[in-house]
């Protein structure tokens, strides 16, 4: 018996990671790279610096085609910004309101309770504006893609020339790790094109994982606290573990040397 | 029996009051307490224990998630994400939900592998294990139903793909999809009457496994030898004995739990669930949970999209008829040394069409799932009516007793074949 559980635990260990990896064999475009990211691990935490500086490429660059719908101002509170930070970044968007007691419809600036603003009122504007394509919302991005932080950061600094005999359609770019290996999404991050507040160098790499590093966050706000209250939850857990199995053993001791 | 007050033992005298007019107290007492278990059951006699906690958090979560959730397209995929973020510990309630799902199958999987292996289905069990099969049945409906309700693309191109098999019907087919809809093409009134049915079947599935606890208590459990208890040297009382080792379980159980939902939470899921429904992009593959990935390859390993379908519902059917359909009267395969491995290569057929149904339907995984499908079907029809005739079985030991205990304690007597004395946790 022992050696059948043991077969079939490797057969379902080897399942269980050969389903993930096939995806990959299946599809035309390349495996993200791993950029190391220290949140990625299993204890791993946001890098606030980073996730600020991500929030600042979020803002001036990617902001311009892509929503963040799901995020409230407030939440960037949980990024390391003071609520004066936050709230002046809430103030820059005009955000419309009502009806008043007019009945009419007014513009007011952000506050700490209002969410991103999305860049197009509807999927049509945003399509017509882009050449056709939908510039989709980023909240939820990282987890809405496999090994989702790896590949958004090879996909911003994997744009190329195409290689010889290829030939990209019209209006789109050639990025061997998107699938079909063409995106309409034009490369974005160039080598000092803005200027961290932090003063930490913009080099492309560098605002990939800063704003990768961001969309991680806002993916999933909760990983930190939910993976400290993991560990908190599996020690209890091992602890109950290891006393309730002794007093099993106890019960049970002086039944194996009589008939009960 | 007369009519008038149950005579009852219990000493306090409100319980007593109680009990003398509605025996719960003796009922617990008899079922619970001093129920005659077994005394050989190894940690496989965990997993119905662990399936009806499983039970009992779904519900609780699920109704957490419910007071939050809005079925309607065009809110539901943000309600949830509202869940996870704003809702306090929503996303703990949430994710033990979403992986309580899997765990949950994970738990059934191992209950119903014991039951294979060790013969539970068999006379006189076979009303038993069909009530078990029922409740299968049903947890795959509400657990299909629940993954549509986040409306994420897998939700909606899973309910697309799995609802239009009914087409496949002659006459009624199309009928049963367009009322499976609510209209003629998944929409919002699919999403509502699905949320309905998620919420309703649950409770079910409580009225099932009231009646397959109730089935169980009148055979008694079956045991790793499949041998009856023969008398009270055979059996010991459920509490202590049994209540503390399944509290073992519970607890090894709850770790791999909260390891999922705390660490991993979205490793069993599909990305693709994280972007909201649109009925005008088709996911690049469809594919289903990984729990139902088995089913997905026997129906994509049949090239008639009707024979698909009825190979589909008859690999789980086919279990119904499993007690009649095993001609062998030994219980445990621990004496089937040749059905044994027959099983085993079963439970390989399953891992490989798990493997098969969550690649593309193309070769070689089409040939691969088609001869696993057919070692499935023929492990049922063929393999389990002839080796029961065929198969030469060591002889049976005397009683659970002698063969865990062995001669030096029950005294003097032949050791049965294969049964050698073992310590109770290996058994």
């Amino acid at each position: 018996m022992k050696r059948y559980l043991k077969a079939f635990a490797v057969l379902a260990g080897l399942t269980a990671v050969a389903v993930p990896v096939a995806v990959y064999a299946a599809g035309e475009y390349d495996k993200p790279r791993d950029a190391r990211f220290g949140f990625a691990s299993l204890l791993g935490t946001f890098d606030r610096s980073s996730a600020q500086r991500g929030l600042q490429v979020y803002q001036e660059v990617c902001a311009a085609c892509h929503g963040l719908r799901l995020l409230s101002f407030r939440n960037l509170l949980e990024i390391g910004l003071t609520e004066e930070q936050a709230r002046a970044i809430a103030a820059n968007v005009q955000v419309t309101d009502g009806p008043n007691d007019e009945g009419q419809m007014f513009e007011r600036p952000g506050r700490l309770s209002d969410r991103f603003r999305r860049p197009f009122a509807n999927e049509q504007a945003a399509r017509a504006a882009n050449n056709g394509a939908y510039p989709p919302d980023l909240s939820v991005m990282v987890k809405a893609r496999k090994n989702g932080a790896n590949y958004i950061y090879s996909l911003l600094t994997g744009y190329r020339d195409p290689p010889p005999g290829v030939t990209v359609g019209d209006g789109m770019n050639y990025n061997p790790y998107f699938a079909g290996r063409q995106i309409a999404m034009a490369n974005v991050l160039n080598d000092d094109q803005l200027e961290f507040a932090d003063g930490t160098r913009a080099t492309a790499d560098q605002m990939a994982r800063d704003v990768v590093t961001f969309l991680a966050w806002a993916s999933e706000p909760e990983t930190e606290q939910r993976r400290r209250m993991g560990i908190r939850v599996l020690i209890f857990l091992a602890v109950g573990g290891v006393l309730a199995y002794m007093v099993k053993r106890k019960i049970w001791a002086d039944l194996k040397t009589k008939p009960a | 029996m007369a009519i008038g007050l149950h005579k009852s033992d219990i000493k306090n005298p409100v319980m007593r009051w109680v009990d003398e007019r509605l025996p719960v107290f003796t009922m617990m007492q008899k079922e619970y307490g001093t129920f005659p278990t077994p005394r050989n059951f190894n940690y496989f006699w965990n997993f119905g224990a662990l399936a009806m906690i499983n039970l009992m958090i779904m519900i609780a979560t699920g109704i957490f998630l419910a007071m939050n959730y809005t079925p309607h397209t065009a809110y539901a995929f943000d309600s949830v994400e509202r869940i996870m973020r704003d809702v306090n510990y929503g996303w703990l309630i949430r994710y033990v939900h979403m992986n309580g799902a899997s765990m949950f199958f994970i738990v059934v999987y191992i209950h119903i592998f014991r039951g294979l292996y060790y013969g539970s289905y068999k006379a006189p069990r076979e009303l038993l294990w069909m009530l078990g099969v029922t409740i299968f049945l049903l947890m795959m409906a509400t657990a299909f139903m629940g993954y549509v309700l986040p409306w994420g693309q897998m939700s909606f191109w899973g309910a697309t793909v799995i609802t239009n098999l009914f087409s496949a019907f002659p006459v009624v087919g199309q009928h049963i999809v367009t009322l499976l809809w609510g209209g003629f093409s998944v929409d919002n009134p699919t999403l509502n009457r699905f949320f309905s049915l998620h919420y309703l079947l649950p409770f079910v599935i409580v009225g099932v496994v009231f009646l397959h606890v109730a089935a169980l208590h009148i055979t008694g459990s079956n045991n790793p030898l499949g041998v009856e208890p023969k008398g009270p040297q055979d059996t010991i009382p459920f509490h202590p004995y049994y209540t503390i080792k399944d509290t073992v379980g519970i607890i090894v159980y709850l770790m791999v739990f909260a390891f999922l939902v705390f660490f991993m939470p979205n490793y069993l899921g599909h990305p693709d669930n994280y972007i909201p429904a649109n009925p005008l992009s088709t996911p690049a593959h469809i594919v289903p949970e990984w729990y139902f990935l088995p089913y997905y390859a026997i129906l994509r390993a049949v090239p008639d999209k009707l024979g698909g379908v009825l190979l589909m519902f008859g690999s789980i059917l086919v279990w119904f008829l499993l007690p009649w359909l095993d001609t062998s009267k030994v219980r445990s395969m621990k004496f089937r040394p040749i059905a044994r491995i027959f099983l085993i290569l079963w439970v390989f057929a399953f891992f490989v069409l798990m493997y098969c149904g969550a690649m593309p339907a193309e070769q070689p995984y089409v040939i691969i799932s088609q001869f696993a499908t057919a070692y499935y079907f023929a492990y049922f029809l063929i393999v389990l009516p002839a080796l029961g005739k065929l198969e030469r079985t060591p002889q049976l030991p005397e009683s659970i007793a002698r063969a865990v205990l062995g001669d030096r304690v029950m005294g003097g007597g032949p050791m049965p074949v294969g049964a050698a004395a073992k310590p109770m946790e290996k058994a």
